[in-house]
Protein backbone atom coordinates (compact mmCIF):
# COMPACT_ATOMS: atom_id res chain seq x y z
CA UNK A 1 0.00 0.00 0.00
CA UNK A 2 1.71 3.16 -1.09
CA UNK A 3 0.66 5.87 1.58
CA UNK A 4 1.27 9.85 0.87
CA UNK A 5 2.38 11.97 4.33
CA UNK A 6 2.42 15.45 4.37
CA UNK A 7 5.19 17.07 6.38
CA UNK A 8 5.89 20.20 7.11
CA UNK A 9 8.70 22.02 7.72
CA UNK A 10 9.09 25.01 9.84
CA UNK A 11 11.49 27.00 12.06
CA UNK A 12 12.29 25.62 15.09
CA UNK A 13 9.55 26.31 17.91
CA UNK A 14 12.40 26.33 20.63
CA UNK A 15 13.40 29.38 19.20
CA UNK A 16 11.67 33.04 19.55
CA UNK A 17 9.25 33.15 16.81
CA UNK A 18 8.99 36.93 15.10
CA UNK A 19 6.66 38.32 12.46
CA UNK A 20 8.41 39.62 9.37
CA UNK A 21 7.87 43.43 9.80
CA UNK A 22 7.05 44.09 5.96
CA UNK A 23 5.05 41.33 5.03
CA UNK A 24 3.50 41.25 8.63
CA UNK A 25 3.71 37.14 8.16
CA UNK A 26 6.19 34.60 9.92
CA UNK A 27 9.43 34.24 9.42
CA UNK A 28 10.50 31.34 7.63
CA UNK A 29 13.87 32.19 6.58
CA UNK A 30 15.93 30.29 9.07
CA UNK A 31 16.73 26.65 9.37
CA UNK A 32 14.04 24.78 8.92
CA UNK A 33 12.85 21.43 11.15
CA UNK A 34 10.19 18.94 10.20
CA UNK A 35 7.42 19.57 12.25
CA UNK A 36 6.95 17.08 15.10
CA UNK A 37 3.80 17.00 14.38
CA UNK A 38 4.44 15.15 11.45
CA UNK A 39 6.73 13.13 12.47
CA UNK A 40 3.41 10.62 14.11
CA UNK A 41 2.58 10.74 10.14
CA UNK A 42 5.75 9.57 9.34
CA UNK A 43 6.34 6.98 12.10
CA UNK A 44 2.01 5.51 11.29
CA UNK A 45 2.52 5.29 7.65
CA UNK A 46 5.47 3.25 8.13
CA UNK A 47 3.95 0.94 10.35
CA UNK A 48 1.04 0.91 8.42
CA UNK A 49 3.02 0.01 4.92
CA UNK A 50 5.26 -2.67 6.85
CA UNK A 51 1.52 -3.97 8.32
CA UNK A 52 -0.14 -4.32 4.71
CA UNK A 53 3.39 -6.42 3.72
CA UNK A 54 5.18 -3.43 1.34
CA UNK A 55 4.89 0.06 0.08
CA UNK A 56 6.27 2.70 -0.32
CA UNK A 57 5.87 5.69 1.88
CA UNK A 58 6.09 9.39 -0.03
CA UNK A 59 6.72 12.61 1.75
CA UNK A 60 5.23 16.11 0.27
CA UNK A 61 6.14 19.35 1.40
CA UNK A 62 5.67 22.92 0.52
CA UNK A 63 8.47 25.53 1.87
CA UNK A 64 10.13 28.45 0.84
CA UNK A 65 14.13 28.19 -0.93
CA UNK A 66 14.35 24.96 -1.80
CA UNK A 67 14.80 23.69 1.70
CA UNK A 68 14.79 19.93 2.68
CA UNK A 69 16.85 19.58 6.02
CA UNK A 70 13.13 19.11 7.60
CA UNK A 71 12.54 16.29 4.73
CA UNK A 72 16.26 14.62 5.18
CA UNK A 73 14.92 13.79 8.40
CA UNK A 74 11.52 11.91 7.53
CA UNK A 75 13.67 9.90 4.90
CA UNK A 76 15.97 8.97 7.39
CA UNK A 77 13.43 7.20 9.43
CA UNK A 78 12.06 5.30 6.94
CA UNK A 79 10.18 6.66 4.22
CA UNK A 80 11.28 6.14 0.45
CA UNK A 81 11.15 9.55 -1.27
CA UNK A 82 9.96 13.16 -0.99
CA UNK A 83 8.23 15.92 -3.08
CA UNK A 84 8.83 19.10 -2.46
CA UNK A 85 7.15 22.31 -4.14
CA UNK A 86 9.20 25.15 -3.64
CA UNK A 87 8.62 28.96 -5.22
CA UNK A 88 9.11 32.34 -4.77
CA UNK A 89 5.76 32.79 -5.63
CA UNK A 90 4.35 30.81 -3.11
CA UNK A 91 4.95 33.32 -0.13
CA UNK A 92 2.66 34.97 1.61
CA UNK A 93 -0.15 31.91 0.62
CA UNK A 94 -3.12 30.76 2.66
CA UNK A 95 -3.99 27.20 3.53
CA UNK A 96 -6.39 26.92 0.94
CA UNK A 97 -3.90 27.83 -1.25
CA UNK A 98 -1.45 25.53 0.25
CA UNK A 99 -4.08 22.93 0.15
CA UNK A 100 -3.87 23.36 -3.72
CA UNK A 101 -0.24 22.87 -4.19
CA UNK A 102 -0.08 19.91 -2.05
CA UNK A 103 -2.90 18.00 -3.49
CA UNK A 104 -1.24 18.63 -6.81
CA UNK A 105 1.84 17.56 -5.73
CA UNK A 106 0.08 14.34 -3.76
CA UNK A 107 -1.56 13.60 -7.25
CA UNK A 108 1.92 12.69 -8.90
CA UNK A 109 2.39 10.22 -6.56
CA UNK A 110 1.64 7.04 -8.13
CA UNK A 111 -0.79 4.73 -6.47
CA UNK A 112 -1.37 6.50 -3.00
CA UNK A 113 -4.15 5.18 -1.51
CA UNK A 114 -3.89 6.98 1.93
CA UNK A 115 -2.93 10.04 2.54
CA UNK A 116 -1.81 11.53 6.38
CA UNK A 117 -1.26 14.83 7.78
CA UNK A 118 -1.09 16.21 11.66
CA UNK A 119 -3.94 17.64 12.58
CA UNK A 120 -2.59 20.77 12.35
CA UNK A 121 0.97 22.40 11.88
CA UNK A 122 2.69 23.95 14.69
CA UNK A 123 3.63 27.48 13.17
CA UNK A 124 0.62 28.64 11.40
CA UNK A 125 -1.95 25.94 13.20
CA UNK A 126 -5.05 26.54 10.95
CA UNK A 127 -5.99 22.81 11.84
CA UNK A 128 -7.84 23.18 8.05
CA UNK A 129 -5.47 21.57 5.29
CA UNK A 130 -6.31 18.14 5.56
CA UNK A 131 -9.68 18.74 4.78
CA UNK A 132 -8.99 21.05 2.04
CA UNK A 133 -6.18 18.50 0.60
CA UNK A 134 -9.46 15.81 0.80
CA UNK A 135 -11.97 18.32 -0.66
CA UNK A 136 -9.35 18.90 -3.70
CA UNK A 137 -9.06 15.29 -4.63
CA UNK A 138 -12.42 14.52 -4.04
CA UNK A 139 -11.73 12.06 -1.78
CA UNK A 140 -13.44 11.19 2.08
CA UNK A 141 -11.30 12.08 5.33
CA UNK A 142 -11.11 11.26 8.72
CA UNK A 143 -9.58 13.95 11.05
CA UNK A 144 -8.11 13.77 14.31
CA UNK A 145 -7.32 9.98 13.97
CA UNK A 146 -5.82 8.26 17.62
CA UNK A 147 -5.37 4.80 16.20
CA UNK A 148 -5.52 3.71 12.44
CA UNK A 149 -6.11 0.12 11.08
CA UNK A 150 -6.31 -1.03 6.89
CA UNK A 151 -8.22 -4.17 6.53
CA UNK A 152 -9.30 -4.96 2.78
CA UNK A 153 -9.28 -1.53 1.33
CA UNK A 154 -11.19 -0.11 4.64
CA UNK A 155 -9.48 2.38 6.62
CA UNK A 156 -10.86 1.84 10.63
CA UNK A 157 -10.24 4.94 12.77
CA UNK A 158 -10.53 5.92 16.08
CA UNK A 159 -11.11 9.20 15.97
CA UNK A 160 -11.08 12.35 19.06
CA UNK A 161 -14.39 13.84 20.19
CA UNK A 162 -15.01 15.80 23.16
CA UNK A 163 -16.73 12.85 25.58
CA UNK A 164 -13.93 10.31 24.11
CA UNK A 165 -13.65 8.71 20.51
CA UNK A 166 -15.93 7.47 17.61
CA UNK A 167 -14.79 4.54 15.35
CA UNK A 168 -15.16 5.95 11.93
CA UNK A 169 -14.45 3.23 9.09
CA UNK A 170 -13.77 4.38 5.27
CA UNK A 171 -12.82 2.95 2.23
CA UNK A 172 -9.63 3.62 0.62
CA UNK A 173 -8.38 6.07 -1.13
CA UNK A 174 -8.84 8.60 1.91
CA UNK A 175 -6.82 11.31 3.75
CA UNK A 176 -6.50 10.67 7.73
CA UNK A 177 -5.19 13.14 9.99
CA UNK A 178 -3.67 11.77 12.94
CA UNK A 179 -3.31 13.90 16.52
CA UNK A 180 0.20 13.64 18.35
CA UNK A 181 0.71 10.67 20.36
CA UNK A 182 -0.92 8.79 18.43
CA UNK A 183 2.35 6.03 17.80
CA UNK A 184 6.04 6.79 19.20
CA UNK A 185 7.83 8.29 16.51
CA UNK A 186 10.97 6.44 15.83
CA UNK A 187 14.36 8.09 15.98
CA UNK A 188 16.27 7.50 12.71
CA UNK A 189 19.65 5.16 12.83
CA UNK A 190 22.83 6.14 11.67
CA UNK A 191 22.20 3.80 8.74
CA UNK A 192 19.15 5.74 7.88
CA UNK A 193 20.47 9.25 8.25
CA UNK A 194 23.43 8.01 5.96
CA UNK A 195 21.22 6.46 3.64
CA UNK A 196 18.49 9.71 3.79
CA UNK A 197 21.10 11.69 1.79
CA UNK A 198 20.63 9.30 -1.48
CA UNK A 199 16.69 9.00 -1.51
CA UNK A 200 15.29 10.50 -4.43
CA UNK A 201 13.99 13.91 -3.81
CA UNK A 202 11.54 15.62 -6.55
CA UNK A 203 11.72 19.31 -6.59
CA UNK A 204 8.79 20.98 -7.96
CA UNK A 205 7.82 24.89 -9.30
CA UNK A 206 4.72 25.89 -8.98
CA UNK A 207 4.34 25.88 -13.03
CA UNK A 208 5.35 22.00 -12.29
CA UNK A 209 2.39 21.48 -10.40
CA UNK A 210 -0.19 23.25 -12.73
CA UNK A 211 -2.00 25.19 -9.82
CA UNK A 212 -3.06 28.69 -11.19
CA UNK A 213 -0.42 31.35 -9.66
CA UNK A 214 -3.70 33.59 -8.87
CA UNK A 215 -4.76 31.24 -6.07
CA UNK A 216 -1.28 31.74 -4.37
CA UNK A 217 0.59 34.15 -2.61
CA UNK A 218 0.01 37.45 -1.59
CA UNK A 219 -2.71 38.26 -3.24
CA UNK A 220 -4.37 34.62 -3.93
CA UNK A 221 -5.75 34.63 -0.60
CA UNK A 222 -8.96 37.37 -0.32
CA UNK A 223 -7.44 38.65 2.82
CA UNK A 224 -5.26 41.28 4.47
CA UNK A 225 -3.68 41.83 7.43
CA UNK A 226 -4.86 44.94 8.72
CA UNK A 227 -2.88 45.31 12.23
CA UNK A 228 -0.34 43.77 14.94
CA UNK A 229 -0.45 44.90 18.46
CA UNK A 230 0.44 43.35 21.46
CA UNK A 231 -2.09 41.55 23.78
CA UNK A 232 -2.89 43.69 26.81
CA UNK A 233 -0.49 42.31 29.57
CA UNK A 234 -1.49 41.06 32.31
CA UNK A 235 -0.58 42.36 35.48
CA UNK A 236 2.69 41.04 36.74
CA UNK A 237 2.19 38.64 39.48
CA UNK A 238 4.26 37.67 42.93
CA UNK A 239 6.76 34.80 42.55
CA UNK A 240 8.53 33.21 45.71
CA UNK A 241 11.20 30.90 45.99
CA UNK A 242 9.99 28.17 47.99
CA UNK A 243 11.65 28.14 51.50
CA UNK A 244 8.53 25.93 52.95
CA UNK A 245 6.01 28.36 53.17
CA UNK A 246 4.68 28.48 49.47
CA UNK A 247 1.12 26.39 50.65
CA UNK A 248 0.79 28.96 53.00
CA UNK A 249 1.01 31.22 50.42
CA UNK A 250 -1.11 29.22 47.86
CA UNK A 251 -4.19 28.65 50.65
CA UNK A 252 -4.03 32.22 51.98
CA UNK A 253 -4.27 33.45 47.89
CA UNK A 254 -7.21 30.55 47.68
CA UNK A 255 -9.00 31.91 50.98
CA UNK A 256 -8.80 35.66 49.40
CA UNK A 257 -10.95 34.42 46.18
CA UNK A 258 -12.80 32.67 49.39
CA UNK A 259 -12.15 29.34 47.46
CA UNK A 260 -11.60 27.73 50.84
CA UNK B 1 -22.88 49.42 9.76
CA UNK B 2 -23.45 46.39 9.93
CA UNK B 3 -23.31 43.05 7.81
CA UNK B 4 -26.65 41.59 6.31
CA UNK B 5 -26.95 38.07 7.21
CA UNK B 6 -24.76 36.02 9.51
CA UNK B 7 -25.04 32.00 9.17
CA UNK B 8 -23.35 30.41 12.37
CA UNK B 9 -22.79 26.43 12.39
CA UNK B 10 -24.48 24.96 14.99
CA UNK B 11 -23.49 22.37 16.86
CA UNK B 12 -24.78 19.86 19.10
CA UNK B 13 -25.08 16.26 21.52
CA UNK B 14 -27.95 14.67 21.60
CA UNK B 15 -30.29 18.11 21.12
CA UNK B 16 -27.88 20.00 23.19
CA UNK B 17 -26.81 23.36 21.54
CA UNK B 18 -22.82 23.59 22.25
CA UNK B 19 -21.88 26.88 24.55
CA UNK B 20 -19.36 27.74 21.72
CA UNK B 21 -22.65 27.78 19.05
CA UNK B 22 -24.44 29.96 21.85
CA UNK B 23 -21.49 32.87 22.21
CA UNK B 24 -21.06 32.88 17.93
CA UNK B 25 -24.72 33.89 18.10
CA UNK B 26 -24.48 35.92 20.66
CA UNK B 27 -21.74 37.73 18.33
CA UNK B 28 -23.53 37.60 15.42
CA UNK B 29 -26.48 39.54 16.42
CA UNK B 30 -23.75 42.62 17.12
CA UNK B 31 -22.52 42.04 13.58
CA UNK B 32 -25.40 41.45 11.18
CA UNK B 33 -29.07 42.47 10.98
CA UNK B 34 -29.88 38.82 10.59
CA UNK B 35 -28.81 35.64 12.18
CA UNK B 36 -29.42 32.15 11.22
CA UNK B 37 -28.08 29.07 12.17
CA UNK B 38 -27.25 25.52 9.69
CA UNK B 39 -26.80 22.47 11.55
CA UNK B 40 -26.18 19.05 10.25
CA UNK B 41 -29.06 17.42 12.04
CA UNK B 42 -32.34 17.17 13.04
CA UNK B 43 -33.73 20.73 13.40
CA UNK B 44 -36.57 20.26 15.70
CA UNK B 45 -33.98 19.10 18.42
CA UNK B 46 -32.27 22.74 18.21
CA UNK B 47 -34.70 25.06 16.78
CA UNK B 48 -35.68 26.74 20.52
CA UNK B 49 -32.48 27.51 22.00
CA UNK B 50 -30.72 28.55 19.00
CA UNK B 51 -34.01 31.01 18.78
CA UNK B 52 -33.24 31.94 22.00
CA UNK B 53 -30.09 33.00 21.22
CA UNK B 54 -31.36 35.09 18.51
CA UNK B 55 -31.20 32.89 15.46
CA UNK B 56 -34.78 33.58 13.48
CA UNK B 57 -33.93 30.48 11.30
CA UNK B 58 -32.35 27.01 11.28
CA UNK B 59 -31.07 25.67 7.68
CA UNK B 60 -30.92 21.87 8.98
CA UNK B 61 -29.85 18.95 6.88
CA UNK B 62 -31.80 16.54 8.70
CA UNK B 63 -29.99 13.13 10.13
CA UNK B 64 -26.79 12.76 8.52
CA UNK B 65 -26.98 8.68 9.11
CA UNK B 66 -23.60 8.50 10.92
CA UNK B 67 -21.62 9.72 8.09
CA UNK B 68 -19.08 12.44 9.40
CA UNK B 69 -20.23 16.32 9.29
CA UNK B 70 -17.45 17.74 6.82
CA UNK B 71 -18.48 16.41 3.23
CA UNK B 72 -22.49 16.84 3.51
CA UNK B 73 -23.51 19.84 5.44
CA UNK B 74 -20.67 21.29 3.28
CA UNK B 75 -21.92 20.28 0.18
CA UNK B 76 -25.64 21.19 1.27
CA UNK B 77 -23.94 25.07 2.76
CA UNK B 78 -22.19 24.81 -1.15
CA UNK B 79 -25.50 24.08 -2.73
CA UNK B 80 -27.36 26.66 -1.21
CA UNK B 81 -24.85 29.53 -1.89
CA UNK B 82 -25.46 28.83 -5.01
CA UNK B 83 -29.04 29.08 -5.34
CA UNK B 84 -28.51 32.88 -4.08
CA UNK B 85 -29.03 32.43 -0.41
CA UNK B 86 -25.09 33.27 0.50
CA UNK B 87 -24.90 35.17 3.70
CA UNK B 88 -22.26 37.73 4.47
CA UNK B 89 -20.33 35.46 5.93
CA UNK B 90 -20.59 32.01 7.64
CA UNK B 91 -18.98 31.52 11.37
CA UNK B 92 -17.61 28.28 12.47
CA UNK B 93 -16.24 27.12 16.43
CA UNK B 94 -13.15 25.57 16.11
CA UNK B 95 -13.95 22.19 17.14
CA UNK B 96 -13.72 18.71 15.38
CA UNK B 97 -16.45 19.16 13.08
CA UNK B 98 -16.94 22.99 12.68
CA UNK B 99 -12.76 22.54 11.05
CA UNK B 100 -14.43 19.71 9.00
CA UNK B 101 -16.53 21.62 7.05
CA UNK B 102 -15.39 25.09 7.05
CA UNK B 103 -12.82 23.33 5.44
CA UNK B 104 -14.48 21.13 2.76
CA UNK B 105 -16.60 24.36 2.30
CA UNK B 106 -13.72 26.36 1.46
CA UNK B 107 -12.76 24.20 -1.24
CA UNK B 108 -16.48 24.09 -2.93
CA UNK B 109 -16.75 28.02 -2.72
CA UNK B 110 -12.75 28.67 -3.06
CA UNK B 111 -12.85 30.86 -0.60
CA UNK B 112 -10.20 31.29 2.64
CA UNK B 113 -10.85 30.58 5.68
CA UNK B 114 -9.99 32.78 8.75
CA UNK B 115 -8.60 30.66 11.62
CA UNK B 116 -8.10 30.88 15.24
CA UNK B 117 -9.83 33.93 16.06
CA UNK B 118 -10.69 35.23 19.12
CA UNK B 119 -12.70 38.68 18.29
CA UNK B 120 -14.54 39.73 15.18
CA UNK B 121 -15.29 43.35 14.02
CA UNK B 122 -17.35 44.96 11.10
CA UNK B 123 -15.34 47.86 9.67
CA UNK B 124 -16.58 50.09 6.53
CA UNK B 125 -19.07 47.05 5.86
CA UNK B 126 -15.92 44.69 5.70
CA UNK B 127 -15.30 41.54 8.81
CA UNK B 128 -12.37 42.02 10.59
CA UNK B 129 -10.72 39.03 12.49
CA UNK B 130 -8.08 38.79 15.46
CA UNK B 131 -5.97 35.98 15.56
CA UNK B 132 -3.99 35.59 18.75
CA UNK B 133 -0.06 34.30 18.17
CA UNK B 134 3.03 33.72 20.15
CA UNK B 135 0.85 32.15 22.73
CA UNK B 136 -1.39 35.03 23.14
CA UNK B 137 1.31 38.41 23.28
CA UNK B 138 0.72 39.44 19.80
CA UNK B 139 -2.68 39.79 18.71
CA UNK B 140 -3.05 39.63 14.48
CA UNK B 141 -5.73 42.08 13.05
CA UNK B 142 -6.74 40.14 9.17
CA UNK B 143 -9.50 41.72 6.72
CA UNK B 144 -11.49 39.55 4.24
CA UNK B 145 -10.79 41.11 0.87
CA UNK B 146 -12.19 38.85 -1.37
CA UNK B 147 -16.25 37.95 -2.14
CA UNK B 148 -18.42 36.37 0.42
CA UNK B 149 -19.62 34.15 2.10
CA UNK B 150 -16.21 34.95 4.48
CA UNK B 151 -15.51 31.92 6.31
CA UNK B 152 -14.36 32.60 10.41
CA UNK B 153 -12.95 29.67 12.34
CA UNK B 154 -14.00 31.11 15.89
CA UNK B 155 -11.72 29.40 19.08
CA UNK B 156 -14.53 28.71 21.89
CA UNK B 157 -14.89 30.87 24.50
CA UNK B 158 -14.15 34.03 22.74
CA UNK B 159 -16.94 35.63 23.43
CA UNK B 160 -19.48 35.07 26.13
CA UNK B 161 -23.33 33.82 24.96
CA UNK B 162 -26.65 35.94 25.83
CA UNK B 163 -30.09 34.93 25.29
CA UNK B 164 -32.28 37.15 23.45
CA UNK B 165 -35.07 36.00 24.00
CA UNK B 166 -35.91 34.98 20.50
CA UNK B 167 -38.89 33.09 19.67
CA UNK B 168 -38.20 29.27 18.24
CA UNK B 169 -36.05 29.17 15.02
CA UNK B 170 -37.89 28.55 12.03
CA UNK B 171 -36.55 25.11 10.56
CA UNK B 172 -35.85 25.15 6.85
CA UNK B 173 -34.55 21.96 5.10
CA UNK B 174 -31.00 22.20 3.84
CA UNK B 175 -30.99 19.50 1.03
CA UNK B 176 -27.78 17.58 1.04
CA UNK B 177 -26.47 17.03 -2.77
CA UNK B 178 -24.89 13.22 -3.56
CA UNK B 179 -21.51 13.22 -2.64
CA UNK B 180 -20.88 10.34 -3.98
CA UNK B 181 -17.43 8.63 -2.44
CA UNK B 182 -16.30 11.78 -0.75
CA UNK B 183 -18.76 11.36 1.80
CA UNK B 184 -18.07 7.69 2.68
CA UNK B 185 -16.72 8.50 6.35
CA UNK B 186 -19.07 6.73 8.99
CA UNK B 187 -19.42 6.45 12.38
CA UNK B 188 -19.93 2.67 13.52
CA UNK B 189 -19.59 3.34 17.19
CA UNK B 190 -19.30 6.41 20.07
CA UNK B 191 -17.29 5.93 23.12
CA UNK B 192 -17.44 8.08 26.36
CA UNK B 193 -14.16 8.00 28.10
CA UNK B 194 -15.12 8.22 32.33
CA UNK B 195 -13.46 11.22 33.72
CA UNK B 196 -13.75 12.54 37.12
CA UNK B 197 -14.96 15.66 38.24
CA UNK B 198 -16.50 18.65 36.47
CA UNK B 199 -15.80 18.95 32.81
CA UNK B 200 -13.06 21.68 31.89
CA UNK B 201 -15.33 23.77 30.03
CA UNK B 202 -17.42 24.37 32.90
CA UNK B 203 -15.31 24.26 35.98
CA UNK B 204 -14.36 27.24 38.04
CA UNK B 205 -11.20 25.87 39.07
CA UNK B 206 -8.97 23.91 36.86
CA UNK B 207 -5.39 22.21 38.20
CA UNK B 208 -3.77 21.03 35.60
CA UNK B 209 -0.19 19.15 34.98
CA UNK B 210 2.57 18.61 32.66
CA UNK B 211 5.73 17.52 32.44
CA UNK B 212 7.51 18.79 35.32
CA UNK B 213 5.36 15.64 37.31
CA UNK B 214 8.58 13.62 36.32
CA UNK B 215 6.34 10.31 35.54
CA UNK B 216 2.43 9.61 34.76
CA UNK B 217 1.77 8.03 38.31
CA UNK B 218 2.36 12.00 39.90
CA UNK B 219 -0.30 12.83 37.98
CA UNK B 220 -2.33 11.19 40.88
CA UNK B 221 -1.50 14.64 42.78
CA UNK B 222 -3.36 16.47 39.98
CA UNK B 223 -6.49 14.67 40.54
CA UNK B 224 -6.48 14.72 44.43
CA UNK B 225 -6.16 18.47 44.61
CA UNK B 226 -8.63 18.85 41.96
CA UNK B 227 -10.80 16.67 43.55
CA UNK B 228 -10.10 18.39 47.29
CA UNK B 229 -10.78 21.61 45.17
CA UNK B 230 -14.24 20.52 43.33
CA UNK B 231 -11.75 21.18 40.29
CA UNK B 232 -11.63 19.46 36.99
CA UNK B 233 -8.25 18.59 36.11
CA UNK B 234 -6.16 19.13 33.30
CA UNK B 235 -2.95 18.56 31.43
CA UNK B 236 -0.43 20.02 29.40
CA UNK B 237 0.31 18.60 25.91
CA UNK B 238 3.48 16.85 26.74
CA UNK B 239 1.97 14.64 29.06
CA UNK B 240 -1.10 14.14 26.64
CA UNK B 241 1.55 13.43 23.79
CA UNK B 242 3.73 10.69 26.64
CA UNK B 243 0.52 9.20 27.02
CA UNK B 244 -0.13 9.90 31.17
CA UNK B 245 -3.79 11.01 30.05
CA UNK B 246 -6.21 10.82 27.63
CA UNK B 247 -6.44 13.83 24.60
CA UNK B 248 -9.79 15.11 26.65
CA UNK B 249 -7.57 16.32 29.19
CA UNK B 250 -5.73 18.58 27.16
CA UNK B 251 -5.31 21.94 27.66
CA UNK B 252 -4.12 24.51 25.02
CA UNK B 253 -3.71 25.21 21.20
CA UNK B 254 -5.02 21.60 19.98
CA UNK B 255 -7.08 20.84 23.55
CA UNK B 256 -9.56 22.71 25.38
CA UNK B 257 -9.62 26.89 25.75
CA UNK B 258 -10.27 27.37 29.55
CA UNK B 259 -11.33 30.40 31.34
CA UNK B 260 -12.29 29.98 34.87
CA UNK B 261 -12.08 31.92 38.13
CA UNK B 262 -8.48 29.75 39.29
CA UNK B 263 -5.85 27.76 36.97
CA UNK B 264 -3.74 26.44 38.89
CA UNK B 265 -0.34 24.89 36.73
CA UNK B 266 1.74 21.98 38.49
CA UNK B 267 5.18 21.43 36.78
CA UNK B 268 3.85 23.06 33.49
CA UNK B 269 6.65 25.59 32.08
CA UNK B 270 4.01 26.94 29.94
CA UNK B 271 5.09 26.73 26.30
CA UNK B 272 2.97 29.15 23.63
CA UNK B 273 0.80 25.57 22.74
CA UNK B 274 -0.26 25.39 26.34
CA UNK B 275 -0.61 29.58 27.06
CA UNK B 276 -3.10 30.10 24.27
CA UNK B 277 -5.41 28.07 26.62
CA UNK B 278 -5.47 29.11 29.51
CA UNK B 279 -4.40 32.61 29.67
CA UNK B 280 -7.42 33.80 29.92
CA UNK B 281 -8.23 32.69 33.16
CA UNK B 282 -8.65 35.17 36.01
CA UNK B 283 -6.54 34.03 37.93
CA UNK B 284 -3.46 32.06 37.89
CA UNK B 285 -1.12 30.07 40.48
CA UNK B 286 2.14 28.17 38.78
CA UNK B 287 4.67 25.99 40.77
CA UNK B 288 7.36 25.33 38.95
CA UNK B 289 11.18 24.49 39.97
CA UNK B 290 12.37 26.73 37.09
CA UNK B 291 12.34 30.43 37.66
CA UNK B 292 12.61 31.01 34.02
CA UNK B 293 9.70 28.79 32.91
CA UNK B 294 7.59 31.15 30.68
CA UNK B 295 4.65 30.16 33.05
CA UNK B 296 5.78 32.64 35.75
CA UNK B 297 5.15 35.95 33.09
CA UNK B 298 1.32 35.01 33.02
CA UNK B 299 1.00 33.75 36.75
CA UNK B 300 -0.50 36.14 39.34
CA UNK B 301 1.14 33.97 42.10
CA UNK B 302 3.88 32.19 41.26
CA UNK B 303 5.81 29.59 43.44
CA UNK B 304 10.15 28.16 42.28
CA UNK B 305 9.75 25.16 44.06
CA UNK B 306 9.41 21.64 43.59
CA UNK B 307 5.96 20.14 42.54
CA UNK B 308 6.60 16.47 44.64
CA UNK B 309 7.06 18.74 47.80
CA UNK B 310 4.19 21.60 46.80
CA UNK B 311 1.23 19.79 46.03
CA UNK B 312 1.14 17.05 48.97
CA UNK B 313 1.73 19.34 51.39
CA UNK B 314 -1.17 21.80 49.76
CA UNK B 315 -3.12 18.66 49.66
CA UNK B 316 -2.50 17.92 53.46
CA UNK B 317 -2.99 21.62 54.42
CA UNK B 318 -6.63 21.78 52.33
CA UNK B 319 -7.63 17.76 54.13
CA UNK B 320 -6.98 19.25 57.75
CA UNK B 321 -9.32 22.28 57.14
CA UNK B 322 -11.88 20.03 55.94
Amino acid sequence: MNIVVCAKQIPDPAEPGALDPQTKTLKRDGKLILDESDMYGVEMALQLAEAAGGGEVTLVSMAPDNKVDGLRSGLAMGAAKAVLVSDPALAGTDALGTAKVLAAAIGKVDGAQLVLTATESSDGYTGTVPEQIAAILGMPSITFAKSIEVRDGTVYVKRQTDAGYDEVECPLPCVVSVTAGVVEPRYPSFKGIMAAKSKPLDQLTLADTGVDAGSVGWGGGGQEIVGIEDAPAREAGEIFEDDGSGVDKIVAYLENLKIV
Amino acid sequence: MTLSKIWVYAEATDGNVSNTTLELLTKARELAGTVEAVFGGDGASVAATLGEYGATTVHATGDLGGVLAGVPVAAAIAAAVAGGAAPDAILFGTSYDGRDVAGRLSVALDRTVITNNVDLEEDGGALVCTEPVFGGATLVKTKFTGAGPNLVLVRPKSFSAEPSGGAPAAIEALAVPDTGAAGAARVTNRFVEERSGPSLDDAAIVVAGGRGLGESDKFELVEDLAKLLGAAPGASRAIVDAGWVPYSYQVGQTGKVVKPTVYIAAGISGATQHMVGMKGSKNIIAVNKDSEAPIFGVADLGIVGDVHKVLPALIEALKSRS
